[in-house]
């Protein structure tokens, strides 16, 4: 497959779209060429009969690249060959991501936001070429086949690239028709991802591989604890080091250049720099903890409240009143947060994996003092992400800018994140913690649910505030357990208390759904444990939407859940939840491991996420979801020690999930109509509280804090 | 003195600081940017090359301590086995975010050519210091196994 | 140090029960807490001991402070897992014997990441140690988790220590280069008390006053 090469910027003639854009992968590959036909901003067809797309998302290993080419290509009747994809510019008007009014990827929105977009953007293409067809052979467009790229009547055949040129000069169809679901082609198929041989040979271009002439590495020392600031800087042991050109301090603390990123990251440690910690957090997670379980005693601000959840409560035959403790955590992408940026005319050019590509390029511009309008985003692949590229402070952006302006331009400046930067450097999870008072009737019923959660909100004080917090209610943080609570609970209060910290704290893979999923499951699981029920066929009483049901009794049939005899010394655990209009059921079948901490041997999982445009992908990214989520489960836990120092600095102390964790993962997709929805995040939410609740059932302990290791749990 | 070593079967040299790690005398001074930065204190495996013919972590070698040897990298690996690995990897897509995978790849090329035909613990035990955060290691392991032409499930 | 062991020491630094997993405290920290390297008493300070073989324990005992040190202990496991740093964590990356020499699996040898000499990372907090023997102790002369007496008596059995005779040992101790690392052990890591000359003498005056074990 040819996901093009080389990158290059070309005006497209037709459309009257004038639209520069760059190709994903290094190396001397086969060249773009000029396309002929470009009906909208997303589809390009060249006279050497490549058709390109023009990828909207960034590319962070979530496959939307290969997704977006997957629908054009349908809609078209391309021939999988023939398909290539590139990253597009920094341009709203044209590319912005529809659920956010700016570019962006999050959410697990790629698809679902694009899929009509993508499929009027390919039948439009198809629509032209088969026009250009029935008019160079006089027959009408009704009586035109297309298969493969070929359009073809009676014994006419042309290929795309021979018709190009002529479709250029029709008017563009405003309201193509999209096929109907049974004429699909690729949609619902494997179909092999475009950027996966670049990413097996080496040659995928990521923002780290950039080099340029005459390139400066920056590589910047951050304060000691959150908040803390430059006061003093002695810099000289740091020059004293071969390959350090020079020291420039910065907001985000002090930057060292060099003619290498060793260098500079030697250079950055050498420094003798003088904190001012008066305005930093210096207070230690213990501490934070503390004082977060002493405000869930208390009722927080009301979410939302059904019925009357004291009541219920004060009549239950037995009650639960467990408090649960989530810690901070890392996004730890496998390529640290990176840009390149050097001055460009009146503007710069920046090199970079950016999931907020206009934001960002504003965001930079606003720092180097130049206009947006002038400037160029060259975006390459990004390795990994996880919501950390997502900063709505553009963060990162802003101090790479500002690495580049305090070198005052003089050449292009690489700042590449040591993963100690990326580890202390904040923007996690943010550390949360819930408390819940459940009962339970004489009969077994739910009698109360009532549930306040404390954490700093992640929307507060950034650009999306607006969006995000509603009447001093944010809604990331409680996601997963208000109102699309899955289970029918006539007597439920949910509270929240928005803490202060000034620790960033950051959307992390699945967001809310991270800590209310494992609140909600384990709960429910003990609960029906307690009733004497089922956990499959007690949460299928209990569940409000059919599709979640779906999921269960899938993941319930292939994994032999209740059916089967499992071997000595393991136990099933389930658990089901809805996330970014997804469903998705797991069953962990674990053990207790040699050093104390689950074992898990196979995951079974099933998920409903609409048509599954590509299902080899969303098997993916279950599979990846389940690994992420797994990882942090049993080890994730970024701790600040006594005075605000973060412990954590690497991959020795912020244990990994490594290939002898994961375990065998089976995946079932829920075949459906529905349009996509999201599968970048929903795969993560079930598998701790899965886990957690097999752990209950070989252990008889219920488990209250993540992560495992944390070692209250054994 | 410059270093003298042999870079992807052709004569290389290094004249900076001794102690400079082969990682970034690949990436930022010689321009084989396949080798990945992902820790820089041997915790991850995204910097693996072969060093005469052996896994070796490029970002705690010192490029003084490897004069006179002979270095590969995703680049310059060739042969049947890496043929059988990198088609394995795009047959079963395994990379999503795909930095990681330069690293992997090298790791399965070194494992295979020490033990052509692993069981399933040879393969968690030779991939243990290759962290993949996207967690591809579902399709890690049976690339391997697939490359390997050996067949088996965990039990 | 065990999980509860940890632990203990964690409550003892005051950070109580909800500070911090055991397994997140990063080595440069312990290093931090680590008292400055501790010496090595001479073999002229056992002089006073009159019975040879009571000076013959007691000089053993003064070895044990090498023995049973985190530089010595950690690659002389019971299990196929080594253990690093002073606070002798388990290995991570989750590394195995691999081969009877101890030289890793295949694919992950020690000499993946191991070089010939001691690599002080870019980060200023510690470094990767190297030798070129880099390997672990054999099975048989697994020391985790034994007494000073067990250690002993199994430096003494050439059946478990690698078929050496006493003058091996003592070859072993005073001259080894893999041995001398532990008192050159690369930042980040607390040196083994004393020096290697010291450990040298002291093994000689125990193999010359009868290599008698503590009891």
């Amino acid at each position: 497959m040819n996901a093009v090469a080389n990158r290059r910027a070309f005006l497209a003639g037709a459309g009257g779209l004038a639209i520069g854009f760059t190709l994903p992968s290094g190396g001397a590959r086969a060249q773009a060429s000029g396309a002929a036909l470009a009906p909208n901003a997303f589809v390009r067809v060249g006279t050497d009969n490549s058709v390109t797309v023009v990828a909207k998302h960034v590319e962070m290993g979530q496959g939307p690249s290969t997704g977006v080419t997957t629908i054009i290509a349908d809609e078209m009747d391309a021939a999988w060959d023939q398909m290539r994809f590139v990253f597009a510019p920094a341009n709203d008007p044209l590319y912005k991501n529809l659920m956010f009014g700016t570019m962006g990827a999050g959410g697990s929105s790629a698809i679902k936001e694009s899929w009509m977009q993508m499929r009027m953007a390919g039948a439009a293409a198809r629509a032209m070429l088969v026009e250009a067809a029935a008019r160079r052979w006089g027959v009408p467009a009704s009586a035109m086949g297309v298969r493969n790229g070929v359009v073809s009547s009676g014994s006419h055949k042309a290929t795309f690239g021979e018709l190009a040129a002529d479709a250029a000069a029709l008017p563009v169809p405003a309201n193509p028709t999209v096929k109907k679901p049974d004429q699909f082609v690729y949609i619902g198929k494997k179909f092999a991802k475009l950027d996966s041989r670049a990413k097996t040979d080496g040659s995928a271009m990521f923002t780290q591989d950039v080099r340029l002439p005459n390139m400066v590495h920056a590589a910047v020392r951050r304060p000691p604890a959150f908040g803390g600031t430059v006061k003093k800087v002695e810099a000289g042991a740091a020059k004293a080091i071969p390959g350090v050109i020079d020291v420039k301090p910065v907001p985000s603390g002090v930057a060292v250049y060099a003619s290498d990123t060793w260098s500079a990251q030697r250079g950055a440690a050498a420094l003798e720099v003088d904190w001012d910690l008066s305005k930093a957090e210096t207070r230690s997670s213990a501490q934070m903890l503390a004082e977060y379980s002493a405000a869930v005693r208390t009722p927080g601000t009301q979410v939302e409240t059904t019925g009357n959840a004291a009541t219920a409560l004060a009549r239950a035959a037995k009650k639960i009143d467990a408090t649960f403790y989530f810690p901070f955590l890392a996004h730890a992408p496998m390529e640290t947060l990176d840009y390149v940026i050097e001055k460009k005319g009146d503007g710069i050019a920046v090199h970079a994996g950016s999931q907020f590509q206009v934001g960002e390029m504003r965001a930079m511009c606003g720092v180097a003092g130049v206009p947006f309008e002038k400037s160029e985003l060259i975006q390459h692949y990004a390795g990994g992400s996880f919501g950390r590229r997502a900063t709505p402070a553009m963060f990162d952006a802003s101090e790479a800018a500002a690495c580049a302006r305090a070198y005052g331009f003089a050449a292009p400046v690489k700042v590449v994140a040591s993963r100690e930067n990326d580890l202390t450097g904040g923007f996690y999870r943010p550390m949360t913690v819930h408390r819940v008072q459940v009962g339970l009737d004489a009969n077994g019923e739910v009698s109360g649910w009532d549930q306040v959660c404390a954490a700093k909100s992640i929307m507060k004080g950034t650009p999306f505030e607006a969006m995000g917090i509603k009447d001093g209610v944010d809604g990331n943080m409680i996601e997963g357990a208000n109102d699309t609570n899955q289970y029918r609970i006539a007597d439920f209060r949910l509270g929240q208390h928005l803490m202060e910290t000034p620790v960033p704290v950051l959307w992390w893979r699945s967001v809310g759904h991270t800590h209310t999923a494992f609140v909600k499951e384990t709960l429910i699981d003990e609960l029906l444990a307690m009733a004497g029920k089922d956990p499959v066929a007690g949460r299928l009483a209990l569940l409000k939407h059919e599709r979640a049901a779906g999921a269960l009794r899938k993941v319930a049939e292939i994994s032999g859940f209740g059916k089967r005899a499992i071997a000595k010394g393991r136990a099933l655990g389930v658990a089901v939840h809805e996330s970014f209009d997804s469903y998705v059921a797991q069953v962990a079948e674990v053990s207790v491991g040699a050093d104390g901490l689950p074992k898990v041997h196979k995951v079974w999982c099933t998920v409903d996420c609409g048509i599954a445009v590509n299902p080899d992908v969303v098997r993916a990214q279950m599979e990846g979801g389940i690994g992420y989520g797994l990882g942090h489960a049993l080890y994730g836990e970024i701790t600040l020690g006594e005075g605000g120092q973060v412990l954590e600095s690497n991959f020795d102390t912020y244990r990994s999930l490594r290939i002898g964790e994961m375990p065998d993962v089976e995946v079932a997709i829920i075949p459906s109509a529905e349009k996509p929805s999201g599968v970048g995040e929903p795969g993560v939410p079930p598998i701790a509280p899965a886990v957690a609740n097999a752990w209950r059932r070989l252990t008889g302990k219920a488990v209250r804090r993540l992560p495992f290791a944390h070692g209250d749990n054994a | 003195m410059a270093i003298d070593f042999q870079l992807n079967g052709k004569p290389a040299s290094f004249a900076g600081d001794p102690e400079t790690p082969l990682l970034w005398v690949l990436r930022d001074h010689l321009g084989l940017t396949g080798t990945k930065y992902g820790c820089g204190v041997a915790q991850c495996g995204a910097c693996t090359v072969h060093l005469d013919g052996k896994n070796r972590r490029s970002c705690v070698t010192p490029v003084g301590t490897i004069a006179g040897k002979s270095v590969t990298t995703i680049e310059g690996v060739t042969g049947k086995t890496a043929e059988a690995v990198r088609a394995a990897w795009v047959g079963l897509d395994v990379p999503q975010c795909g930095f990681c995978q330069s690293g992997q790849g090298m790791s399965a090329i070194g494992l295979l050519t020490a033990k052509p035909k692993p069981t399933d613990d040879d393969i968690d035990h030779a991939m243990a210091g290759n962290i993949c955060r996207c967690a591809t290691y579902v399709r890690i392991r049976q690339a391997i196994k697939d490359a390997a032409g050996v067949k088996g499930v965990r039990a | 140090m065990s999980r509860a062991g940890m632990k203990l020491q964690l409550q003892h630094l005051g950070l109580a029960a909800l500070a911090i997993a055991a397994v997140a405290l990063p080595a440069a920290v312990i290093a931090r807490q680590s008292a400055a390297p501790v010496g090595l008493q001479p073999v002229s300070a056992f002089a006073g001991i009159a019975d040879p073989a009571a000076r013959s324990a007691a000089i053993f005992t003064e070895m044990g402070k090498v023995l049973t040190h985190p530089r010595c202990l950690n690659c002389h496991p019971r299990t196929d897992r080594p253990r690093q740093g002073d606070a002798m964590a388990l290995h991570n990356p989750p590394v195995v014997r691999g081969n009877a020499k101890g030289e890793g699996a295949p694919g992950l040898q020690c000499s993946t990441c191991h070089g010939p000499r001691n690599v002080a990372f870019a980060n200023g907090t510690g470094s990767i140690p190297g030798h070129p023997l880099w390997h672990l102790a054999p099975i048989e002369m697994a020391w985790q988790g034994k007494s000073l007496r067990e250690i002993c008596e199994q430096l003494k059995d050439r059946r478990r220590n690698g078929g050496k005779t006493l003058a091996q040992i003592h070859e072993h101790n005073a001259n080894d280069t893999l041995v001398g690392w532990g008192w050159n052990p690369g930042p980040g890591r607390t040196p083994a008390p004393g020096t290697q000359a010291q450990f040298g003498a002291l093994t000689k005056a125990w193999i010359d006053t009868g290599a008698k074990c503590p009891t």
